[in-house]
């Protein structure tokens, strides 16, 4: 019965039960004024994933933690921080995990090499269903 | 009483289940007539699953609390339609509906298989009933829906109040008819292999099975994919969630197997491929249907938590696609293959269009079970999301979108006319859309700028098979293809535009605050609680105008107590262009609340695109079952003229 | 057909099967683990929350001695229990520092008056910026710090009366 509510609860990406009483942080929920810099933040938090409602990036997500992340990400930005800068940051400090753009290490390579592997390996299988000779 | 019913019925249908197996056994090595006693067998079976589900729905339309599953996922406070879909709104009654499915389709396929032999017929449905043998022992022994509990509670425990939506209600009811469809490709399939008749005859019997479920599926996912983006509070309407993948994954395997039946039943082509695309297709559904239940993968839509269950649903996906990959494998060879097709010809264009589906299907696999394998060999977490899917399967459907515009085109065997003049009007749309785009935006990203190139260049060039003939005459097949590739392009742009044109403003807002976004100035006017059945709620009162007349937005943050969740109900507004989507989010330490606030030019356009590929497939469908019925009528009317 | 065609989508089952059965064996750890075991403590300096409590900086983790930092808050339901085992190893000896995210004066003091109160020293992280910078992902954690500065160990959730032993011996090994 408990696991049910958790489950909903989580579905709901809401947990109500653990929810401070201070309001969000200032820039969790403002945009930068700077457009372009806010473009930025914006693109990093799609890539962020969160933490608490671990189906979710930062940027979607209600989660207390998700929003405080949000500031952090905007402040930093609004400082002149470049956005890969940041995601190392959050990287050293949870891991790879925490971004949902694999990264360039070993590691991630396969995903990397899929599509190309699968193209060949596809076009290899179907490569006596079509003849290249022009005029048959 | 209504519950053990439906008990005995489950039962009863599982011991015929196994008698139309053994029959089929029977069949196949003595080649004894079992046609007859296999359709009865096989319509009383489906017949018998469809009460089961019937008694269930009535203990859920009567809030039968003596019913354990009532109990743990109703309420009697709950409108009736959505008591009613509570059925379904959970695991034991999700896999009853399942089962129902795979059990009626194979009471149709033995009503109205003609065009396969006896043989491969017979094979087929003890095939089906095989797989329905594996999932009534699931939901007999480990998920049955009519357990009782005693004593019976006074009331449910409610169902979860997300679930309490029309388009969430029916998502998965069309979403399990695509899914449980493509078994009965499965079932040709394996039967097919079995007997070694794989030819156009049977690709023409599967035909109408697989349009029917790839219609379904589009459905499903369309509609799964608009209710996220208006019921998440966050403007996105696909996130590449393991979840949404299980959906997606049979989808792109049902496409290829559409497009690759068309050359088995054209040339007799493409056997040993079409074949292993049917049991990938529906291996793929029961991949979805594990993913989904055993909790292995992270995800906002996992509805059961259960790794037993999850267990045993392994086991049936491995026993069953194992055994046709192994009948595959066996059989393979006796699969003879005619001469290579010519480079110019509508077989190598839907050879090529297999491919590129079949490797964006790889790649949404790939992606998805990345993180467990690396997880299992290295130990590491990594996360794979949006940013992979879409730099890698972005380019290839883009890619795909052009050759949708030549494929039909191209005539089959060999085209010989110079048919790619033709493309020099929708070439010119393209250019136009690229030209607009870089007018409107010189900074747009490449991805929807090329989106909005390759849709406006495929919304031309979907209707030239249409322009070489009489319309009116053409039929209405090819009228389905035309309108199911102009779905697409229709589709591409809408995610074009939504990439390249939204406006997003974030803000937190006293009452009497105006924001701006897009065109519009919207005013925060009030923010009050209230009320509804079973939910209390803060709703805000915007006032949005861009020019002249102001419109009025209610967006509301609500609370369920029962059980307790917190959901956001985002007010949205559609116009001729665009959409405009409010919501509410919490109260900041000075009074002022959160607002997010969106205008998304030419949103509804993707999901629009994704009904018109669904009603092209509908039309198509209709062609040809419309020739099934009208054919031997007219065959009779000519008959009568002739000897009159 | 060659053979290796024909059976490699059956070996490629297997491969998955493995995978998936592994899975379900060894149920995935949803919790996040910080990455900075083994490394030193970030540089932060959070304010005092209550007048009569010292506030903490990593400089007060580098004293030679090791702590135990309890990332915690007042609205947090499992630290109730958690504390009494806090203070269990405060009566050990352990130095125990806490930081408090988001907390109010008024609730905070009110949480340690009515469940005891086993920190020497708590800093306000009102939005959650050293909790981020040490990688721990929500309340209730703990982190062992040896006397130089350098995180030894990372407990996710409560800290349960039969960890006791284990927390003790790490702090043992931290010296």
């Amino acid at each position: 019965m408990k696991r049910l509510l958790l489950i909903v609860a989580l579905v709901a990406a809401q947990p109500l039960w653990a929810d401070s009483s201070l309001p969000p942080a200032y820039w969790s929920d403002r945009q930068l004024p700077n457009p372009r810099q806010e473009a930025q933040a914006e693109a990093l938090m799609q890539q962020i994933r969160c933490l608490v409602c671990q189906g979710q990036s930062i940027a979607d997500s209600d989660a207390e933690l998700a929003g405080d992340m949000r500031d952090l990400v905007r402040r930093r930005i609004a400082a002149g921080e470049k956005p890969d800068a940041i995601r190392a940051w959050l990287i050293q400090r949870y891991g790879t995990w925490i971004s949902y753009k694999p990264t360039t290490e070993p590691a991630a390579w396969p995903l990397w090499l899929a599509p190309l592997a699968l193209l060949l390996v596809g076009a290899w299988l179907l490569r006596r269903r079509i003849s290249m000779r022009a005029g048959q | 009483m209504i519950a053990e019913t439906g008990l005995a019925a489950l039962w009863l249908a599982a011991g015929l289940a196994a008698l139309q197996f053994l029959l089929m056994i029977l069949g196949l090595r003595s080649g004894a007539d079992v046609r007859r006693a296999m359709r009865s067998i096989a319509i009383i079976q489906g017949v018998l699953t469809l009460i089961a589900f019937a008694m269930l729905l009535m203990v859920f339309a009567r809030s039968d609390m003596s019913v354990a599953l009532v109990f743990e996922n109703s309420n009697s406070a709950k409108p009736f339609i959505y008591k009613v879909a509570g059925a379904w709104g959970n695991h034991e009654g999700s896999m009853l509906m399942w089962l129902t499915i795979l059990a009626v389709a194979g009471a149709f396929v033995a009503l109205l298989a003609h065009r396969t032999s006896e043989r491969t017929t017979t094979a087929a449905l003890g095939a089906q009933a095989l797989l329905a043998l594996g999932f009534y022992a699931f939901l007999l022994f480990a998920s049955n829906p009519f357990a009782r509990l005693s004593p019976a509670p006074m009331d449910g425990q409610g169902l979860n109040p997300l679930l309490q939506d029309p388009g969430l209600a029916f998502h998965p009811p069309t979403l399990y008819l695509g899914y449980v469809g493509l078994s009965v490709a499965f079932s040709f399939a394996v039967g097919a292999l079995l007997t070694g008749e794989v030819d156009s005859r049977l690709a023409r019997a599967m035909r109408p099975w697989v349009l029917g479920a790839w219609i379904l599926l589009t459905l499903g996912i369309t509609a799964g994919s608009y209710w996220a983006y208006y019921e998440l509070g966050w403007g996105g309407y696909w996130f590449w969630d393991p979840v949404e993948n299980a959906s997606l994954m049979p989808w792109l395997a049902a496409t290829a197997l559409l497009h690759s039946i068309n050359v088995l039943a054209a040339r007799g082509a493409l056997k040993a491929w079409t074949m292993m695309l049917a049991v990938i297709a529906f291996s793929m559904s029961m991949v979805g249907t594990f993913l989904v239940r055993s909790g292995i993968l992270t995800s906002v839509h996992a509805f059961a938590i259960d790794p037993e269950r999850g267990t045993f649903l392994l086991a049936l996906l491995a026993i069953y696609v194992g055994a046709a990959f192994i009948l595959f494998a066996v059989r393979a060879p006796a699969l003879k293959e005619g001469a290579p097709f010519e480079l110019v010809s509508r077989e190598s264009g839907l050879v090529i269009n297999n491919l590129i589906l079949s490797v964006i299907l790889g790649v949404v696999f790939v992606g998805t079970l990345y993180p467990l394998f690396v997880e299992a060999v290295t130990g590491e977490k990594l996360s794979v999301g949006a940013p992979y899917f879409d730099a890698v399967a972005g380019p290839l459907a883009l890619l795909l979108a052009v050759l949708v515009g030549i494929g039909p085109l191209v005539a089959w065997r060999r085209e010989r006319r110079p048919v790619f003049k033709q493309l020099a009007i929708p070439a010119l749309f393209g250019i136009t859309a690229l030209a607009i785009t870089i007018i409107l935006d010189s900074g747009m990203r490449i991805l929807p700028r090329l989106g909005f190139t390759v849709g406006a260049y495929l919304a031309a060039a979907s209707f030239l098979p249409l322009a070489n003939r009489n319309p009116i005459r053409a039929p209405l097949a090819t009228w389905g293809m035309a309108l199911a590739h102009f779905g697409i392009a229709v589709a591409l742009a809408g995610m074009a535009a939504n990439a390249a044109f939204s406006s997003e403003r974030l803000a937190v807002a006293k009452p009497g605050d105006i924001l701006t976004v897009g065109p519009w100035s919207v005013m925060l006017a009030d923010v009050t609680p209230t009320a509804g059945k079973n939910w209390t709620a803060i709703e805000a009162e915007l006032r949005a105008s861009r020019g002249s007349g102001a419109i009025t937005l209610a967006p509301e943050s609500r609370f369920y107590s029962d059980p307790p969740t917190e959901t956001s109900e985002s007010a949205i507004r559609t116009f001729w262009n665009g959409q405009l989507y409010t919501v509410i989010g919490k109260q900041d330490g000075s009074g002022a609340w959160q607002l997010r606030l969106w205008w998304k030019p030419f949103v509804t356009l993707i999901w629009a695109g994704g009904a018109l590929i669904a009603i092209g497939g509908a039309l198509a469908l209709l062609g040809r079952l419309w020739r099934l019925v009208w054919w031997p009528w007219r065959k009779r009317e000519w008959r009568q003229e002739r000897y009159a | 057909m060659s053979r290796a065609v024909r059976f490699a989508p059956l070996v490629l089952l297997l491969a998955i099967i493995v995978a998936l059965v592994w899975r379900l064996a060894t149920p995935a750890d949803t919790n996040v683990h910080s990455t900075l075991e083994g490394r030193p403590v970030p540089a932060f300096d959070l304010p005092a929350i209550l007048p009569n409590k010292p506030a903490l900086s990593s400089a007060d983790l580098a004293s030679g001695q090791p702590h135990l930092v309890n990332i915690f808050a007042s609205w947090c339901v499992p630290c109730v229990t958690a504390v009494k085992v806090l203070q269990e190893l405060k009566g050990k000896g352990v130095p125990i520092e806490g930081i408090a995210i988001r907390d109010r004066p008024a609730d905070l003091a009110d949480f340690l008056s009515r469940n005891g109160d086993p920190y020497e020293r708590i800093g306000s992280d009102s939005q959650s910026q050293v909790q981020i910078s040490l990688g721990s992902s929500g309340v209730p954690e703990s982190f062992v710090v040896d006397g130089k500065g350098v995180v030894r160990f990372q407990q996710i959730g409560p800290i349960e009366a039969s960890d006791v032993p284990m927390i003790l011996s790490k702090l043992e090994q931290a010296r």
